[in-house]
């Protein structure tokens, strides 16, 4: 072992949890190597020019939920953290018409008026009841959660915590917070709003990224998390990073550098080297070790456990709970390069409708049978995409004139009955472009180049298990001190020195940071003992 | 009743909110979209445009024109080659600022002043025995300014004549047949130009600059975003950072060069072949130490200032819009040791910033300050860092 391999911590991915965790590691002083498998970093973070001048954020689309705290306490703005506002969110209409909400409150109400009058206050009510359940949520959201079966003082003050914080909440915040956390999204709503596109427009933001359609109880936790985005102060929303999410995470690695981090691109980590039940390094596929006494996995639960390190070391309720572990991505994109903005008739000229995510999700049943088609292995006919048009916000995007469009598609499930994705990928790409020409009658002409990627591309592109986005399913049980498995939500892992820093782990997926963040905290805690 | 800009006819159409307020008598937009962020991020990622028609503008020609500007101003014109421009400000005797503005010199006895204040009959009194007149040409000329990363390349489209400009330079050139000045000039502490343009042809050429910016997201910017910049840049504002000396009551609304952080203009201030209005007062003033301010810049934590919400309860919902009055500074023993005159937060920086005057000794960067809000009704204090200006510099600003 020469004197180059020893590091005192290895950080197996390079995506933007494990970015993170070796820049607070790095910033601690630890001298950190992060092995990344592709020939960039960012895991499904990147962007790509995979046409001259055309940016496509082939995976993750929008700086979603990343913390605020990561940004302030790793200076990223030093680092050329820079988060584009996104100034509208815009739902087209079956019947042509739209509903598009803006920056401006009073201008909102007026357009929520238009669709229901009765829908004005009934959407200030939600926003307001909703806030509260955020506003009590986000201390449990930004902590580490305890962990329920340990005897480390560290977790009995935790648990001591979060007893006396739910003792905080009234009645009705206590039983809205358990509504959403179970329930579904639509139902949640209906108590609210009686218009349908407005109730459309909530719960398409529950239907991102999940197989649960807006209908289903369950729908209501995965709307609350994407909730807890925060930008520039403001909880519930969404920015997009500069370059798009390739560009955040070249800030990330920028800031790990800086501190000191070395990042090996090309290196994917075979499996973990142990001695006695403790992380002595990794082994890359062409046999490379690396050592250190302490190796983070960004990857997600399945193979954080079961494939980088050896089941057989593991404790068997351990094994058991991560093979019952449900990823079923059930997500797909069509990245467009497009020659121009696509017309949106009821809106003539204007093109500010662009400004954020276009939801082509015209009402709620429209979703729920778009989810139906992946409960039978099947994609949807008409399927949900959340869209946007990411150069329409940063020009540098796309060469003056023309666009990118991104449209992640809902429902399109990781394993298709009878069929391959390799036999319905271009099926699916034409069913996701015929609904944006229904929608917007010039679509076709303007489609110069389209990037299809399906669940399979994200898991074999990104190593996220059967393409989930969120390194495991948004399902109560797999969430808080369930994530991912009860007893083994503190960041640790039963091998001594090897921790997992990854979407599978509290709070979750999104472009967040928050594992990434808390695992380094445990990391650097451990090493103080 | 207001006027209206020579470009009005076509800012009135591209504003959303109709939100004009009122810039020395004209109709100056203060936001054309529903969100001051997003034309705000027009300048700093894309290219924006404001309406800077309202100036003041003069014509100061003759043989003595830069012995009487020598004279006339505190920052030496005899340093300015014709094709350059330089901001540049005007004390009284007393060595107090009057008034600032940038003057463009266009031969060596021709020279343009624009300024945000009307000073025809203060600059004609002062002229009277040089050699030089003074024009009121304000109205002769629609001005713009179009600012941001993107700005270049929408200008090079119209005129190549400007892709060789230097900071503070400028060309006279053609944009649509129309004779323009254009300088490397701004108040977005960013990459960016401004335009000088004959009013009669005013919409003429910002027709051919909005089809030039289209492909390129070019849109308008009005004042809120304007003071978001500015103050990223640090670059102090008449009326809000300071006021004109001459129609100060009281010395607390006096400040020198030096107390307003200008004493970069003064550079040669020591050679007695210039005595220009001033001189011998802030000579005095440093030597004798009696500055009584220092213009710093400052920060708040993102941190601290979550907290002070959180902690009562609320949200924290930071304002981008500049809080448009003095924010009282305190040290840590809760005197008071200076004010904020201008604070907001910042998207680009993450965080809140404001452009303060402390007292000398709490102005080293870096010094712990507690900054005045009000909270859940009640006045709390939150900690601030002391930090120079500007707050944001890209390369490409002079590069």
């Amino acid at each position: 072992m020469s004197d180059t391999h020893a590091y005192d911590a290895i950080v197996i991915g390079g995506g933007h949890n494990g970015l993170t965790n070796a820049a607070y590691l790095a910033q601690a002083g630890q001298r950190v190597l992060v092995l990344e498998q592709r020939h960039l970093v960012g895991g499904a973070a990147i962007t790509e020019e995979l046409r001259p001048g055309f940016s496509f954020t082939t995976f993750s689309y929008a700086l979603s939920l990343l913390r605020p705290e990561i940004i302030q306490e790793l200076d990223l703005v030093r680092f050329g953290f820079m988060p584009l506002f996104m100034r509208s969110h815009f739902a087209p209409m079956d019947n042509g018409d739209y509903f598009l909400t803006g920056p401006d409150a009073a201008v909102n109400r007026a357009e929520i008026a238009r669709h229901s009058k009765a829908d004005v206050d009934g959407m200030d009510r939600f926003l307001h009841d909703t806030a509260r359940v955020k506003q009590f949520i986000r201390p449990l959201f930004d902590n580490i959660p305890p962990n329920l079966f340990s005897d480390d003082p560290a977790d009995t003050e935790r648990m001591a915590w979060l007893v006396k914080h739910l003792g905080t909440a009234d009645k009705k915040l206590l039983h809205d917070t358990v509504r959403l956390l179970t329930g579904s999204i639509s139902d949640f709503v209906d108590d609210y709003l009686e218009s349908d596109i407005i109730k459309a427009t909530i719960c398409s933001a529950a239907c991102v990224g999940i197989k649960l359609g807006p209908m289903s109880p369950g729908s209501g936790i995965n709307w609350l998390y994407l909730s807890m985005g925060e930008h520039d102060g403001f909880m519930g929303e969404w920015s997009f990073h500069k370059g798009g999410n390739g560009g955040f995470t070249q800030v990330l690695a920028r800031a790990a550098t800086a501190y000191g981090a070395e990042i090996r691109l090309d290196s994917h980590v075979s499996s973990l080297i142990t001695e006695g039940g403790e992380v002595r390094g990794v082994v890359l596929d062409d046999g490379t070790e690396f050592r250190a006494p302490v190796v983070v996995s960004s990857l997600d639960p399945r193979r954080t456990f079961l494939q980088i390190a050896d089941p057989r070391e593991l404790p068997a309720d351990l094994v058991d709970t991560i093979q019952r572990f449900r990823f079923q991505g059930v997500t797909s994109k069509v990245n467009f390069a497009l020659d121009g903005i696509p017309y949106y008739p009821a809106l003539g000229d204007r093109t500010d409708q662009y400004g954020g995510f276009i939801n082509v999700a015209p009402s709620v049943e429209y979703m729920e049978r778009a989810y139906d088609a992946a409960k039978y292995g099947w994609y949807s006919e008409h399927p949900y995409i959340d869209a946007s048009i990411q150069s329409f916000i940063d020009p540098d995007m796309a060469p003056p004139g023309k666009h990118v469009m991104s449209c992640y598609v809902m429902y399109t499930p990781y394993k298709l009955k009878d069929s391959t994705w390799d036999a319905q990928a271009e099926n699916m790409a034409d069913r996701v472009q015929a609904t944006m020409q229904r929608f917007f009658p010039n679509f076709n002409d303007l489609v110069l180049q389209r990037e299809i990627v399906t669940p399979e591309t994200i898991e074999s592109k990104t190593g996220l298990s059967e393409g989930n986005i969120y390194a495991g399913e948004f399902f109560p049980h797999q969430m808080y001190f369930f994530r991912p498995a009860p007893g083994y939500s503190d960041y640790r892992t039963p091998i001594r020195g090897y921790y997992q820093c990854g979407s599978g782990t509290h709070p979750g997926g999104c472009v967040i940071g928050a594992p990434g963040r808390f695992a380094s905290q445990q990391v650097l805690a451990d090493a103080k003992r | 009743m207001l006027k209206q800009t020579p470009f009005h006819p076509r800012l009135a159409e591209l504003s959303q909110s109709q939100a004009w307020g009122n810039w020395a008598g004209y109709l100056s937009a203060m936001r054309y979209d529903l969100s001051t962020k997003h034309e705000y991020f027009g300048v700093r990622n894309g290219a924006g445009f404001f309406d800077t028609s309202p100036l003041h503008k003069y014509w100061i020609r003759g043989r003595d024109a830069e012995k009487f500007l020598s004279y006339a101003f505190a920052r030496d014109i005899r340093t300015l080659k014709p094709g350059r421009a330089q901001y540049t400000i005007w004390c009284d005797d007393s060595g107090y600022v009057m008034e600032d503005g940038v003057i463009f010199r266009y031969s060596s006895d021709e020279f343009l002043l624009t300024a945000a204040e009307p000073n025809l009959g203060y600059l004609r009194q002062l002229a009277r025995p040089f050699d030089v007149e003074v024009v009121d040409c304000s109205e002769d000329y629609a001005s713009l300014a179009l600012q941001g990363p993107r700005s270049r390349v929408i200008l090079e489209a119209l005129t190549p004549d400007i892709s060789e400009l230097r900071y503070f330079g400028f060309a006279e050139t053609k944009i649509a047949d129309t004779p323009v000045t254009v300088s490397r000039t701004g108040f977005s502490g960013d990459l960016g130009y401004e335009l000088l343009i004959p009013a009669s042809d005013a919409l003429r050429v910002f027709d051919a600059i909005m089809d030039a910016g289209r492909p390129h997201g070019l849109r308008p910017y009005g004042d809120e975003a304007l003071g978001m910049t500015r103050i990223e840049a640090g670059l102090p504002l008449i009326g809000v950072e300071f006021s004109s000396s001459r129609y100060a009551f009281t010395a607390d609304e006096r400040f020198t060069p030096d107390e307003l952080g200008l004493g970069w203009l003064l550079k040669g201030i020591d050679d007695p072949t210039r005595p220009f209005i001033g001189r011998d007062a802030i000579i005095r003033e440093r030597m004798e130490g009696t500055s009584r301010w220092r213009t710093v810049g400052i920060t708040v934590s993102w941190q601290d200032y979550y907290n002070l919400f959180t902690s009562h309860g609320l949200l924290a919902e930071p304002d981008e819009i500049p809080v448009a009055w003095d924010t009282m500074i305190y040290n840590d023993k809760d005197k008071r040791i200076g004010y904020a005159t201008s604070f907001m937060y910042s998207p680009v920086l993450q965080r809140h910033v404001g452009i303060a005057r402390l007292k000398p000794k709490y102005a080293e960067p870096g010094t712990e300050v507690f900054i005045e809000q009000t909270v859940n009704h009640e006045y709390i204090n939150v900690r601030a860092t002391v930090t120079t200006l500007p707050f944001y510099n890209p390369e490409r600003k002079t590069a």
